[in-house]
Order: structure tokens, then C-alpha cells, then sequence
């Protein structure tokens, strides 16, 4: 087996701090004034029984909008105008030189107070408003002016071009390379960076407020325990105290106030309950062998019977030909009905042993098969949340229909947004557990996986059909529904729960 | 445009004088001029070698940095130098032509000599790593490419 299989088997069991306690208040600026604010929808609502105690897979965080990331920024700029007895306008360019880290800041500048301030830009004269020179006889080297009378401008450094040079070299950082606190001086070589207060002199109004945005950013791309939403145009951010070290133990998904569920490790989208090592190696991996394993996430298969096409068009797996009737699990295209009352191991892959798995070729088409149940599973639960989700953007007009024939009200029909997003979920863990089983070693743990893996399964398989009934059977099976959707979530849970118990133990 | 007094001054500076081992090829406007470099050593990865440089400036040159490749000609020869930091296609990655490395005070001149040197002081026979798997796949522009400048030294 390559070494990359044996994923399990390399955790430890070092040293046993608690993740998801208390954050370490490195910086004091976290303060309590946000701890009123509505805890982001991580529950299940719908599951009040299931509420109460933060579960083991679940970590701390907070979502902070952009006012709340200013009003930090400002109250940690007021902080170190205390203590340093600098202007308020002095101690953000210090901080931002030091990459909001205050503590170091602080430590510096009580050790030697004038080289902080002069590395930052702000020498002895920083008092003095920046001007631009007319100076007799100057050529810019930038644009090879030499007309009189031609305004130039310098830094400390004395490097001086004309203001058209400098304002154009500003607008192209700022606009498009999307620096702000730390551009530095147009020499090569000269590492001076060009402050506040010359910015403000040089910077077209137009581009002052992108220039606010890109300071604003800076605060959040420092620090550690900050990250950006990474939803396309959201422009929340998210606190969390998970650190780069902990990620083998465990996979702190964070909600957005978006609706958006990430991991704060990798930042891709939420895939508990595996760890973030392994979604990049199984990433990789889907990647590195797309071309043998397309055939299988194809959209079409034949039915096994009668051999016609078959689309799958909805997300559920159970399959009825519509030429012959024939049941059949879309997964393993094996007889539904067998499905029905027992699972028969549909999720789970039975290593072969024995002789065959002497000789090499037999061995590299067993690894090829196994690798292929767990991707076939996979990329099934990855194309069937997309199916779910087209289809619930159809029932949402079916909704609509059924509103007014049955006169249920708009919160009555509520139900079935409910179950789509419980059935998106439950797909997205689902898929999960394959890429992790494919890791796993076979222990005794293993069964308990893959136990809770079958449970989830068949919920969710159990939910999926009842969701793609016609939208005139909806209304009568509201109540049977929401039970589903309700047993969904917990199955979900308790495989998490679980999960992610063993992987904090290092088991 | 921005970019075409400068031009227009660097132009007339080339015509005059060059340091050695760096020629004018041509300018026929201000979008894309060609130099030819040498390596004025014994080095004999170059010796008696001259290659073919492409400049390509935006209208905003010099605040953004001229693309700079090595191009490949058959009459008269010109080939693509061997460097770890020049790819096959002609690709250069080096860091003074990347927007964190570019500073507007650098010139064509500065630039030939740069790389003049890079290849001087070079004595690795090889290209860079993943060449092969680079030139298959790139259909980048050197500027739409973020290199990773990891070794400063070559
Ligand atoms: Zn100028
Ligand atoms: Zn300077
Ligand atoms: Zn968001
Ligand atoms: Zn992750
Ligand atoms: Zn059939
Ligand atoms: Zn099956």
C-alpha cells in the first residue's frame, strides 16, 4: 500500500490541548463587545433535542462584518496610541509596519523608539505635511521629464521623480497590484515605504477609497486567527482560534453570515469530516487520475436489464428503467430491492485477500478497484448535491403551485427548503467519508465508520426519493418528510460526533 | 501615451552608445523593440553565441514592467540560451521582471545588462525544472504568470 494510503496510522497522540476552548487572547483586541451577537446558524434548528453543547466536531469563531473588522482596527489603534503617546493616525502606519502585531510593536518601540518610527516612515519631521518641489534643473528618471517648472516629489530617501511619475506608480500599485500599506519607494532596492501622509498628497480622490478597502485588508490578512470569506464578492471575515498545527486533529468548518461553509485550515469548502490533509492528497489524487475514473461520474449508464440508456436526473440512486421497470441501485447497479431492507455493503469495499494479491498486476488492478468504489462514491454524492439542488430551484415553483392549490401558507411549505438543505449537507459530509475511507485503516473503528456511514447513507437515500415525488404528493407526506430531514441531520451528527472524537484521540 | 517620451529618450540613447556585448536590433514603434545580448566571458555555455531579446511595453511602461523574452530565430541563428531560470520557449523568470521586483527607474539597457550578467554568472547546464511540462501547457504571457522567485542567487 503507498504510504499516502496509511493516513490513520500517522496521526499521534501527542500532546492533548482542547481545540475548540477558549481562545488564546494573543491580542486583547477581541473584545466582548461582539459576544452578544447572534452565534451563526452552525444547528440544527429544526432538532432543538440535538441543540444545547457545542459537539466535538464543531470549533469557536466568530463572523465579523466589515464595520465590526473597522471598529477592531480602531480600537486596537487606540490601545497603542495610549501607550505610545503617538497620534492615532502615527500608531496605524506602526501597526500595519508591523503586521498588527502589537505586542512586538510595543516591545520595540520601547527599546529604541526612533528606529521604529523611521523604519515606518515617520522620522522626526513626520509632523511636517509632505509637499511637492519644484527643483531647477531636475530630470525625472521615470519619465525622462526635464521641462521647467516640473513639481517632483521624494521620500526620506531623497529618491525624487516628478508627481505625474509618482502618482502614476501609486495608481498602479494600489489599482492593480492591490497594495496599500506597504509600497515602497520607486527606486530598486530602496525599501522605504511610501507613508500615509504622502499617499494622501499623491493619491487620486477616486482611488482613496480602494485604498481604505486594501488598508482595511491588510488587517485581516495578517493575523492568523482572521480569514477572509472566501464566497465570491462576500466581504465578511472569520475569527477562530484553530492553528495550523491542530488541522491533523481536527477540521474546523466555519458559516459565513453568507450562508457560506468553509474549512478556516484550507479555506475550500466545508469537507468534514476529513481532515485537511487528506482533502488535498485526495484532491490530488482525483486529479492525478481523472482519466481512468471519468467514465465512472458519467451522467449516463445502461440499465442493467435491458441495456437502454439511462439519465440520472434526480439525486436520488434508486433507479426505475423506464422501458423495462427495473429497479436498481444507481451505485453499485445492483437490485434495489435488495437495498431496501438491507443495505448490502453498498458503501463499504471488501478487500480482497489472498492469492491473488500476490502478483503485481492483480495488485495494481485491486488498488485501481478500490480506488474507484471510494471515488465512484464520491463523485455520486458530488453530482447528486448538484442534481438536489437544481432540483429543489424546481420545486421552489412547484412550491409556489402548491401554495395555492392546497392554501398551505408560504411557512407551511417551508418544510421543503428544510429538506434541501439537510439533503445538501448530509451529500457534502457523505462525500467526505469516502475520500476518508479511502485512507482509513482497517481497524476496529473502521466498522463503526462505516456503520455510521450506511446509516447516513440510507437516510439520506430514504429522503432524497420522498423529495422527487410529484408536487401534488408533497403536501400529504409534509409531516413523514420532515421526519426524514430530521433523522438525516442526526445521523449526520453522530457520524461527525464520532469521527471527530477519533481523530482528536488520534486514533 | 505615457510610455513614448520615455521611449522616445531611451531610443535616442541606445542609438548612441551601448555597453558592450548589447545591440540594437530594431523599434519600429513603441510597443516592441529587439535587442541582441552577448556574454562578453569565455563562459562555454555562450561562447560565441548571441541571442535575440523581444521587448514588449505597455502604454503605461515604465510604472509597469516591459514583458522581456528570448526569442527564437533561424536567419540569422539566434537560440534560446540554456538557464535554470529561461525556459525553452524563451520564458525568463527572474524577479526584476515581475511587478514586486520591476522598479520604473530600470531601462531596456538596465534590463539587457541584467540578464547579460544572469547569464554570465550562470554555470549550470540545464533549464529550469518542469521545463518540458512548462512549454507544453503555458499559453500564459510572461505578465499573466506569477513566478515564485525561491533562489535569488542565479
Ligand atoms: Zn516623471
Ligand atoms: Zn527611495
Ligand atoms: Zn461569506
Ligand atoms: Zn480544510
Ligand atoms: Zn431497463
Ligand atoms: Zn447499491
Amino acid at each position: 500500500m503507498d504510504s499516502d494510503d496509511e493516513f490513520m496510522s500517522g496521526l499521534s497522540s501527542q500532546d492533548e490541548d482542547d481545540f475548540g476552548g477558549a481562545q488564546e487572547s494573543d491580542d486583547g483586541s477581541l473584545g466582548d463587545e461582539f459576544d452578544d451577537e447572534e452565534e451563526p446558524d452552525v444547528g440544527f434548528s429544526q432538532d432543538k433535542d440535538l441543540k444545547p453543547a457545542r459537539k466535538s466536531y464543531e470549533v469557536d469563531y466568530k463572523v465579523f462584518s466589515p464595520a465590526d473588522i473597522q471598529l477592531h482596527q480602531d480600537k486596537q489603534i487606540d490601545e497603542v496610541s495610549a501607550i505610545l503617546g503617538q497620534p492615532s493616525e502615527a500608531s496605524a502606519i506602526l501597526l500595519r509596519h508591523l503586521r498588527w502585531n502589537k505586542e512586538r510593536l510595543i516591545e520595540a518601540y520601547m527599546e529604541k523608539p526612533d528606529a521604529v518610527l523611521e523604519t515606518a516612515g515617520l522620522g522626526p519631521d513626520a509632523a511636517q505635511t509632505p509637499t511637492t518641489k519644484v527643483i531647477k534643473g531636475f530630470t525625472c528618471d521615470i519619465c525622462c521629464e526635464d521641462t521647467p517648472g516640473l513639481e517632483t516629489y521624494a521620500l526620506k530617501c531623497g529618491h525624487r521623480y516628478c508627481t505625474d511619475c509618482y502618482r502614476q506608480y501609486l495608481a498602479q500599485k494600489i489599482k492593480d497590484e492591490g497594495e496599500a500599506a506597504r509600497i515602497q519607494c520607486p527606486t530598486r532596492g530602496c525599501h522605504r515605504i511610501v507613508d500615509a501622509k504622502s499617499l494622501d498628497l499623491l493619491v487620486a480622490a477616486e482611488l482613496r477609497s480602494r485604498y481604505q478597502v486594501l488598508l482595511t485588508r491588510t488587517y485581516v490578512d495578517d493575523k492568523e486567527n482572521l480569514k477572509w470569506c472566501p464566497a465570491p464578492n462576500c466581504e465578511y471575515a472569520i475569527e477562530c482560534g484553530v492553528k495550523k498545527k491542530d488541522l491533523s486533529r481536527i477540521v474546523p468548518t466555519v458559516a459565513c453570515s453568507c450562508k457560506h461553509r468553509f474549512c478556516f485550515g484550507c479555506t475550500l469548502s466545508d469537507h468534514q469530516p476529513a481532515p485537511c490533509s487528506l482533502v488535498k492528497q485526495w484532491i490530488k489524487k482525483c486529479e492525478d487520475d481523472s482519466e481512468t475514473a471519468n467514465w465512472i461520474s458519467a451522467n449516463t449508464k445502461e440499465c442493467p436489464k435491458c441495456s437502454s440508456t439511462i439519465e440520472k436526473n434526480g439525486g436520488c440512486n434508486h433507479m426505475t428503467c423506464r422501458k423495462c421497470k427495473h429497479e436498481f441501485c444507481w451505485m453499485c447497479m445492483g437490485l434495489w430491492s435488495e437495498h431496501g431492507t438491507s443495505w448490502y455493503n453498498c458503501n463499504r469495499f471488501e478487500e480482497k485477500s489472498g492469492s491473488d494479491g500476490r502478483d503485481a498486476q492483480a495488485k495494481s488492478r485491486q488498488s485501481l478497484e478500490r480506488y474507484l468504489h471510494y471515488y465512484n462514491r464520491y463523485a455520486n454524492h458530488e453530482q447528486s448535491a448538484k442534481l438536489d439542488k437544481d432540483l429543489y430551484l424546481k420545486t421552489e415553483r412547484k412550491m409556489m403551485n402548491l401554495q395555492t392549490a392546497s392554501g398551505m401558507s408560504w411557512i407551511e411549505v417551508q418544510f421543503l427548503d428544510t429538506a434541501s438543505q439537510a439533503l445538501q449537507q448530509c451529500r457534502q459530509t457523505l462525500k467526505w467519508t469516502y475520500a476518508f475511507a479511502y485512507y482509513l485503516q482497517r481497524n476496529n473503528l473502521t466498522e463503526i465508520f462505516e456503520d455510521n456511514q450506511k446509516d447516513l447513507e440510507m437516510a439520506v437515500e430514504g429522503l432524497s426519493e420522498m423529495f422527487e415525488k410529484p408536487t401534488t404528493e408533497l403536501a400529504a407526506l409534509k409531516v413523514d418528510m420532515m421526519d426524514k430531514t430530521s433523522y438525516c441531520n442526526k445521523r449526520r451528527v453522530i457520524l461527525l460526533e464520532d469521527t471527530a472524537q477519533n481523530l482528536k484521540a488520534g486514533e | 501615451m505615457f510610455a513614448n517620451k520615455r521611449l522616445g529618450k531611451e531610443l535616442a540613447k541606445i542609438q548612441q552608445s551601448l555597453p558592450p556585448g548589447i545591440d540594437f536590433v530594431s523599434a519600429p514603434d513603441f510597443k516592441q523593440w529587439e535587442m541582441d545580448i552577448r556574454v562578453l566571458d569565455a563562459n562555454p555555455l555562450y561562447a560565441d553565441q548571441t541571442y535575440r531579446l523581444r521587448f514588449r511595453f505597455s502604454p503605461n511602461y515604465p510604472i509597469e514592467a516591459p514583458e522581456v523574452t528570448f526569442i527564437h530565430l533561424s536567419q540569422p541563428l539566434r537560440t534560446i540560451p540554456i538557464h535554470p531560470h529561461i525556459y525553452s520557449n524563451g520564458i525568463i523568470c527572474l524577479d526584476l521582471l515581475g511587478t514586486q521586483g520591476w522598479s520604473p527607474v530600470q531601462n531596456v539597457e538596465s534590463v539587457c545588462m541584467s540578464l547579460q550578467s544572469m547569464l554570465t554568472g550562470n554555470t549550470k547546464n540545464e533549464r529550469p525544472p518542469g521545463d518540458e511540462e512548462f512549454v507544453r501547457r503555458n499559453t500564459q504571457r510572461p505578465r499573466d504568470i506569477r513566478f515564485v522567485y525561491e533562489d535569488s542567487s542565479v
